[in-house]
């Protein structure tokens, strides 16, 4: 079996490409990778520790189109002869991947959180993270799309070879006018450790308590709607079922009341702390540890206590 | 400018998720149905804000059984100005969307407006398969909508950061938080809906590609452990030594 791994490069590689490429890895038989872009050979051929063969590499496509894309990535399955294709599920994938799948008929399995079962159903999330399903797939092809955070990055080889790739991109029906970066942000779907706080924290003027713990512990924020609604905070750091759906290691929510809304985009998480003056607050049933208490002495007590625990040597 | 937008329904999000005959099948009993909060918040409202300012016609499209009609009537009630009913069960995204895109090909559309993702089955599939079908180009999670002629002028997520786009109509859009605010349907809405036509079409035959086959709870969790508000050393501990997650 020849596994085909798609990776998004343009801004340097995250953790999320390796998980992708440990999780091809882990289905057996030989792991290509195709990507676009500019990335430099050296950094691409690291990703043969994970577990690649090879990586292929369209330089002449630098945007990130997802009709170029999508002919670039059925190129290389060709050429590599893959049967599974691989993504992680974020917002390149969710663009791409269901465009390969009509394109090569291949069923599309997006949200898996595990390998494939000894049958061959691979196992995702549904219900915003209320229940998961086990999904077959009919096709001879298939495309799974990974949750970023559900597997861990394992090291397995050493560098691989890069390889030039002429994916025949075509031509581009969209005129990108500009794209703005946040700089130095940790991608929140990425982050392995998020500091959240909602409504509870009365203005936008209080985030500074919160910013702080994310800084101490190197964590992304995040806020509840309303937070976002009123424009306290900005839309992209919504979570819940209208917003992103996370799954950190570590999910601190401060002044969260644990709406049913909420909880479905931080359920994923492994652990969950919840702080809060409400001791009917519905975060409580859903928290791994709970703190009945004031926000605004609790946060900057919790950041020195996590400053004190790094400075010793953590 | 003629517009169809993709509805689908969704339970109430406040709904109690089980399932039933093996835990094959999604529980339906006593689950309130919604129009998905995407379809309805972002995609249809400003589908109809546009047909408010330079004219046109929405038209919404539901993949889906007789059951489904209370939520096509509620989309109705909002503002849009027929309803197409592909009478079958929606099984897998490709399915769906190949449903979608066959009428759409022959009833040709300027705009296709779909929800970012169905709340149920969270793939954010549909919208994409359509494009691809048509030739058409897609733009992902669009959080903002402009038209000038026959330009639209999008913004979108994407892999770490925002984007503004210009593409050329037709084109198929995704739409998410940011794109139109949630209109509530009112009396005269509700009353009109209900002599507002709805056409029930046949399906075509197309294969599944996928199946779900087996559903299964998360394994409930252990109390949550209290810890004293002034003793935040111990949580720091906690979770470096039992959580393991700092
Ligand atoms: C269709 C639909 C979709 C939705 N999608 C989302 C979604 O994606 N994400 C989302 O977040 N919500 C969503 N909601 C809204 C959700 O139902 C809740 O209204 C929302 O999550 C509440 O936000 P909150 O907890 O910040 O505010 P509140 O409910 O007002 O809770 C504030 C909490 O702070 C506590 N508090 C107050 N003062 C302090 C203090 N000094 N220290 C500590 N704690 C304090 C209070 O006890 C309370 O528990 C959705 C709703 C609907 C209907
Ligand atoms: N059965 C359906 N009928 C019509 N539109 C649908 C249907 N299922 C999904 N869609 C549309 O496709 C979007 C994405 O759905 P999904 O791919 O299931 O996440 C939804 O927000 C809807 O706009």
């Amino acid at each position: 079996m020849s596994v085909l791994v798609y990776i998004n490069s343009n801004n340097g590689l995250y953790k999320s490409a390796f998980e992708a490429v440990t999780y091809g890895k882990k289905l057996g038989g030989d792991v290509t990778v195709i990507t676009s872009g500019a990335a430099d050979t050296k950094v691409l051929a690291g990703l043969g520790k994970y577990g690649a063969g090879k990586v292929l590499v369209d330089r002449s496509l630098q945007g990130d189109d997802d009709q170029q894309l999508t002919r670039i990535i059925a190129n290389a399955v060709v050429s590599s002869g893959a049967t599974t294709i691989i993504f992680s599920h974020d917002l390149t994938a969710k663009a791409v991947a269901p465009r390969l799948s009509v394109r090569l008929k291949a069923g599309l399995v997006s949200g898996a959180i595990e390998v494939p079962n000894g049958d061959g159903t691979i196992k995702v999330n549904v219900f915003s993270g209320k229940a998961f399903s086990s999904v077959k797939v009919n096709s001879a092809s298939k495309i799974i799309s990974l949750l970023p955070n559900s597997i861990q990055p394992e090291v397995s080889g050493s560098d691989c070879e890069v390889e030039e790739f002429n994916g025949n991109s075509g031509e581009s029906k969209v005129k990108v006018l500009s794209t703005k970066k946040p700089e130095g942000e940790i991608p929140l779907p990425e982050a392995e450790l998020v500091v959240s706080a909602g409504r509870g924290l009365k203005g936008p003027e209080n985030w500074g308590m919160v910013e702080d713990l994310a800084k101490a512990l190197g964590a992304a924020t995040a806020c509840s709607r309303p937070v976002a609604d009123i424009g306290w905070r900005p839309h992209h750091e919504h979570v819940g079922q209208t917003g992103v759906a996370i799954r950190p290691n570590l999910y601190i929510a401060a002044g969260i009341s644990g709406a049913i809304q909420h909880l479905a985009g931080v359920n994923g998480s492994k652990v969950m702390v919840v702080i809060n003056t409400d001791a009917e607050a519905p975060f409580f049933k859903a928290a791994d540890y709970g703190i009945l208490g004031d926000a605004f002495e609790v946060l900057p007590r919790l950041t020195e206590a996590v400053k004190k625990f790094k400075s010793s040597g953590n | 400018m003629k517009i169809l937008v993709c509805i689908s329904k969704s339970p109430d999000t406040t709904s109690k998720i089980a399932f039933t005959d093996n835990n094959s099948k999604f529980d339906e009993n006593g689950v309130q149905y919604i129009v998905n909060p995407y379809d309805e918040w972002y995609a249809l409202v400003r589908a109809l804000e546009i047909k408010e300012s330079s004219g046109g016609n929405v038209t919404i499209i539901t993949v889906g059984n007789a059951n489904d009609e209370a939520v096509i009537r509620k989309a109705l009630a909002i503002g849009a100005d027929e309803a197409v009913r592909v009478d079958t069960d929606p099984t897998d995204a490709y399915y769906t969307a190949m449903q979608i895109a066959e009428y759409a090909k022959s009833n040709g559309f300027d705009l296709i407006l779909a929800g970012k993702e169905t709340i149920n089955y969270n793939g954010s599939q549909v919208a994409g398969m359509i494009a691809e079908a048509m030739d058409l180009p897609f733009i992902s999670l669009a959080s903002k909508l402009d038209i000038n002629g026959s330009t639209l002028t999008l913004e979108r997520e994407i892999a770490g950061g925002l984007q503004v786009v210009d593409v050329n109509l037709p084109a198929v859009v995704s739409c998410a938080k940011g794109m139109a605010e949630q209109r509530i349907p009112n009396m005269r809405g509700i009353m009109a809906a209900r002599t507002k036509p709805l056409n029930v079409i046949a399906p075509v035959a197309i294969e599944n590609l996928t199946e779900f086959v087996a559903y299964t709870m998360p394994a409930t969790k252990s109390a949550c452990k209290m810890i004293d508000p002034n003793n935040m050393d111990e949580l720091v501990e906690l979770l470096h030594n039992e959580a393991k997650v700092i």
